[in-house]
């Protein structure tokens, strides 16, 4: 089967500075981790750095999977939520036989406890890719997270089973009580985990689980088994999956099925896939989206995981690069000079296409409040959900923004394609 | 005992009949245009939702012809607007839409129905025991819903072995390859194909709602378990998916009316072993272990049998 | 001197209908072999075969001496054989240098490993880039592989098939669609790039199979009917039969 991301058409110039650009991103994003919490010190923004860190690991983890390897699953929270439990019983462990094991070593057992799911249920599941993996992992999803309800003196039940971060020996005088000590060992991780996974997609395997997503066939007439590549694609993405876990417990202080769950293997997979899975930044990009949204909307609106489908199917149907895709198709453009040619069809197309967007977000507000009759505040104009006057703006935005909005796409897309033709001309796309 | 048997295998080929209702769909759209319909669930579930608002509005039996049309209309949507449009992406890329679109369905339907189970009750004229086994009365809707989907059983079962387009779908079951080789109006065999099989399981919503719980959740459910049946039947084989609806039907019915465990079996473990997994399996029922059951067949037939019973193709 | 490829009483069978029956074909150790055939001769079919992307129904097949019928294709290009395919089989999104490249690693015995950095492997770049070198596509070693013409992804098919260093080279039907200056090229081509080794060759086009082959073999309903050199199957009145009075010069 084809893969969903859109061919990296650009061509990749080496240029002169690589190694200094290279390096100065990784030093950039390790500065970025340790200033953030300086410059936005509140509790609510430490919390959500810390998840947002969390979510990256997950979704770079899953990425693994569907971006590097084709391997699209639907139950990739089940190494995640082992991880978080294994992490949670060593954590207890510890603390009431006073090991002497710092906290910062957790993850790493989250991370085997992932990785030995992995090893454990890996070889009968990738034993396809495609549709059939994809139905697989779903099952086992949902075999794990149904067992897990059962088996509770492991999962703990319903309620889950709690720890305490604290109860672990110090580490230089930290006892990673306050946030912002978890929000330190969360970044810490972070980079331990994004450098290994970036590295791990230059070696000999990396660019083999690639050759697995573009052409399985032919990879076992190279001398390679797909099987065993997938296999061992699985397991890294398992490990990492499981140190976003054990994060998560220690964040949380607790473990629950719903680690495990159906909801938390879709939202991993819409991080990975609005981020952009052709790239390795995309679902770095997508997890800060997802996370941030996640946690914006829920005071704003009760149906903010229908936000989440919408945008999702949007991403699919119309960009199925993604953000990253989005983003690096300008890249030749840029380098060419022409991307100044384009931006005039942009900013009249932007007009409708916010008209369109706020007709959806409007109809879908309307319907949900229509029974409460609650106000909508949308731009800071008050709309009453059962009010006729409401019902006709949405319609006038929804429709019109539509039909103006494919008008002004059909500029873009000839704007787009005239830049594209001198950047090709000028040898900075293929 | 006798009681139990009867009664559940009746249930049992019920709940059995209903899953083909879903499997075939959802087996014929993956055969012919490759695409793994995620929402085909969310289908049966707007059925049942449809089918409760209508049967309020104008009255069961108007609901039931009326909402498995609309529930095509909106499969025969998806597929013209959604799928086609994404087809040049890839397969990954259409399981994706319908992935999106069954999330998307259930927040819809929640956000308009509530999260609790709505009120859809069996109509006045079939609620009344068809007959009684030793102390049970057994409803006689039950035996409608189990002959409206042998009539959708035997009427399937015709339009594939006599009609042009049945043959259509039977070649692109034995022949996947050659579906690209129809003729000019391959968009048009997908649209009726998609739009018939989503009816089918807005149909199967329809009378199921009623019987079982009509609630927003319903789609996530039973999806998972339409997969398995597919997988463990063999992929694209329909006689395959047949057996294993009938199968996991029986298998799950009977598993939540029988309450032994272990303990009840052997008798209660020391109790100073202590709280261990050990403990968990040997004092969980077997009623509380049938919604892991499909599962746990799913892994027993990809470890011995990775083509599924029926199945040909290893993928 | 054990043949490099040895067919003995080769079948296979799709269902009822026997697309291969008694194959038998050897192939000496550097020896350019060429099989042709009428369309739906099954030559496609023994390629697959040999390679073993299917199993034979019944029958042996050697490699070097070795029994390879019922082994994986990896299993059977780790033992030296590799082969290109009829329609482009390339990995689409990965640039023209890392499609070479992956076809260079196993070979190279870095394998699975996920401990060391694929550009840091000397013996491996200077491999790939000799390689791209030979196939002319040095000046296009960071375009993406789907987005080559054909003529270069044709190329770039046999530098993946040769890349692994492959004592026996399989080659379906390299010149297909080519123009003729194109399919000059390509002979010459394949002529430098597997000196001193096993080819064997599927082609259709006569000129090339003649200019190339040392010997030919015709594949005709699943059957060889005649194997031997050029001048002794241009006189083959089996051959001649089998080709309708097509011209086979």
């Amino acid at each position: 089967m084809s893969n969903a991301a859109t061919p990296a058409s650009a061509v990749t110039k080496q240029e002169p500075g690589g190694a200094v650009s290279f390096y100065g991103v990784w030093l950039l994003a390790a500065i970025a981790l340790v200033v953030l919490p300086l410059v936005f010190s509140s509790g609510g923004s430490l919390t959500s750095f810390s998840l947002i860190g969390i979510a990256i690991i997950f979704a770079l983890s899953y990425n693994i999977l569907l971006g590097q390897t084709g391997l699209l699953s639907f139950g990739h929270a089940v190494q995640y939520g082992l991880g978080g439990f294994l992490a949670v019983h060593v954590m207890n462990a510890v603390a009431s036989h006073n090991w002497p094991i710092p906290l910062p070593v957790i993850p790493l057992v989250g991370g085997l406890g992932g990785m030995a799911f992995a090893l454990l249920v890996g070889w009968v599941m990738t034993k396809r890719a495609g549709t059939v993996f994809a139905m697989i992992s779903l099952g086992i999803g949902e075999l794990v997270a149904s067992s897990s309800l059962i088996l509770r003196s492991v999962f703990g039940g319903e309620s889950g089973i709690t720890t305490d971060r604290t109860a672990l020996m110090p580490l230089f005088g930290w006892t990673f009580g306050p946030q912002i000590q978890v929000y330190y060992l969360i970044a810490f991780w972070v980079m331990v985990s994004a450098i290994a996974m970036y590295a791990l997609t230059r070696t000999p395997l990396g660019r083999i689980c690639n050759a697995v997503r573009d052409n399985p066939e032919r990879v076992e007439f190279i001398g390679y088994d797909p099987h065993v590549v997938r296999y061992l694609a699985y397991m890294f993405a398992g490990f990492f999956a499981g140190i976003a876990g054990g994060l998560t417990a220690i964040n949380f202080e607790i473990a629950n099925s719903a680690y495990l769950g159906a909801t938390q293997s879709g939202l991993v997979l819409f991080s990975a896939f609005i981020g952009g899975t052709a790239y390795f930044f995309g679902p770095i990009l997508g997890a800060i989206l997802v996370t941030y949204l996640q946690l914006g909307l829920t005071s704003v609106t009760s149906v903010w995981q229908l936000y989440f489908g919408v945008i999702f199917i949007g991403i699919v149907m119309f960009a199925p690069g993604g953000i990253a895709g989005i983003l690096m198709k300008h890249r030749p453009l840029i380098r060419a000079g022409t991307l100044r040619s384009v931006i005039p069809s942009y900013l009249v197309a932007a007009i409708p296409t916010l008209a369109l967007a706020l007709g959806i977000i409007l109809t879908i507000e309307t319907v949900a409040r229509f029974s409460g009759g609650d106000v909508i505040n949308l731009l800071g104009i008050p709309f009453v959900a059962t009010a006729p006057t409401t019902w006709a703006a949405a319609a006038v935005l929804l429709v019109g923004g539509f039909l103006v909005a494919r008008i002004t796409w059909r500029r873009v897309a000839e704007a787009w394609d005239r830049a594209a033709t001198v950047a090709r001309d000028r040898g900075y796309l293929a | 005992m006798a009681e139990l048997i009867v009664i559940s295998t009746l249930n049992g080929i019920l709940y059995g009949m209903l899953l083909f209702l879903l499997s075939s769909g959802l087996t014929v759209i993956f055969s012919m245009m490759g695409v793994l319909n995620f929402a085909h669930a969310s289908f049966y579930m707007l059925g049942a939702f449809f089918g409760y608002q209508l049967t309020r509005w104008i009255g069961f039996w108007p609901a039931f012809v009326l909402a498995p049309l609309l529930v095509g209309a909106v499969g025969m949507a998806v597929e013209r607007y959604g799928l086609r449009n994404t087809h040049k992406h890839g397969h990954v890329a259409e399981l994706l839409l319908t992935f999106g679109l069954a999330f998307a369905i259930e927040e819809i339907v929640s956000m308009i129905w509530g999260r609790s189970p709505v009120d859809y009750r069996v109509p006045a004229v079939l609620d009344f025991p068809a007959f009684t086994v030793f102390s049970t009365n057994y409803p006689a809707y039950k035996i409608f819903m189990l002959v409206v989907s042998v009539v959708i059983f035997i009427a399937l079962l015709v339009t594939l072995k006599k009609t042009r387009v049945g043959l259509i779908v039977q070649a692109a079951l034995t022949h996947p390859s050659m579906v690209g080789h129809l003729g000019h109006n391959v968009g048009r065999v997908f649209m009726l194909v998609f739009g018939v099989g989503s009816a089918l399981a807005g149909l199967a919503g329809v009378i199921a709602g009623p019987s079982l719980v009509t609630q927003s959740d319903m789609a996530a459910l039973l999806g998972p378990i339409l997969f398995v049946v597919i997988v463990f039947g063999g992929l694209g084989s329909l006689p395959g998916a047949f057996i294993a609806s009938l199968l996991i039907g029986l298998i799950q019915t009977f598993a939540v009316a029988l309450n032994g465990s272990l303990a009840s079996l052997f008798g209660p473990l020391d109790p100073s072993l202590g709280a261990s997994p050990l403990t968990d399996i040997w004092n969980v029922t077997i009623a509380q272990v049938a919604p892991i059951l499909p599962y746990l067949l799913l892994v027993l037939v990809l470890i011995f049998r990775p083509m599924g019973l029926l199945g040909t193709r290893e993928s | 001197m054990t043949a490099a490829i040895q067919l003995n009483a080769v079948e296979k069978r799709f269902g009822n209908v026997g697309i291969i029956r008694d194959l038998n074909l050897s192939v000496a150790r550097g020896e350019r072999h060429a099989i042709i055939g009428p369309n739906g001769a099954g030559k496609s079919t023994t390629f697959n075969l040999i390679s073993g992307h299917i199993k034979p129904t019944s029958g042996e097949i050697r490699l070097n001496g070795e029994v390879t019928s019922g082994l994986r294709p990896f299993e059977i290009n780790r033992r030296g054989l590799s082969r290109s395919f009829q329609v482009t089989n390339v990995f689409a999104r990965m640039t023209v240098w890392e499609n070479v490249r992956c076809a260079v690693l196993w070979a190279t015995g870095h394998r699975y490993a996920f401990w060391k950095n694929v550009d840091n492997l000397p013996e491996v770049k200077q491999r790939t880039a000799q390689i791209l070198d030979d196939i002319h596509l040095s000046h296009r070693r960071d375009v993406p592989a789907g987005l080559l013409t054909y003529a270069e992804q044709r190329e770039l098919e046999i530098g993946i098939t040769i890349a692994g260093g492959a004592s026996v080279i399989m080659l379906d039907e390299p010149t297909a669609g080519m123009s003729h200056a194109e399919t000059e090229r390509a002979v010459a081509l394949i002529r430098r790039l597997t000196e001193g080794r096993t080819l064997v060759i599927v082609e259709h086009d006569m000129s090339v199979v003649f200019g190339l082959a040392d010997r030919i073999s015709v594949l005709v309903y699943g059957h060889i009917i005649a194997s031997g050199t050029p001048e002794e199957i241009r006189g083959n009145p089996k051959v001649k039969e089998a080709y309708l009075g097509e011209e086979i010069d």
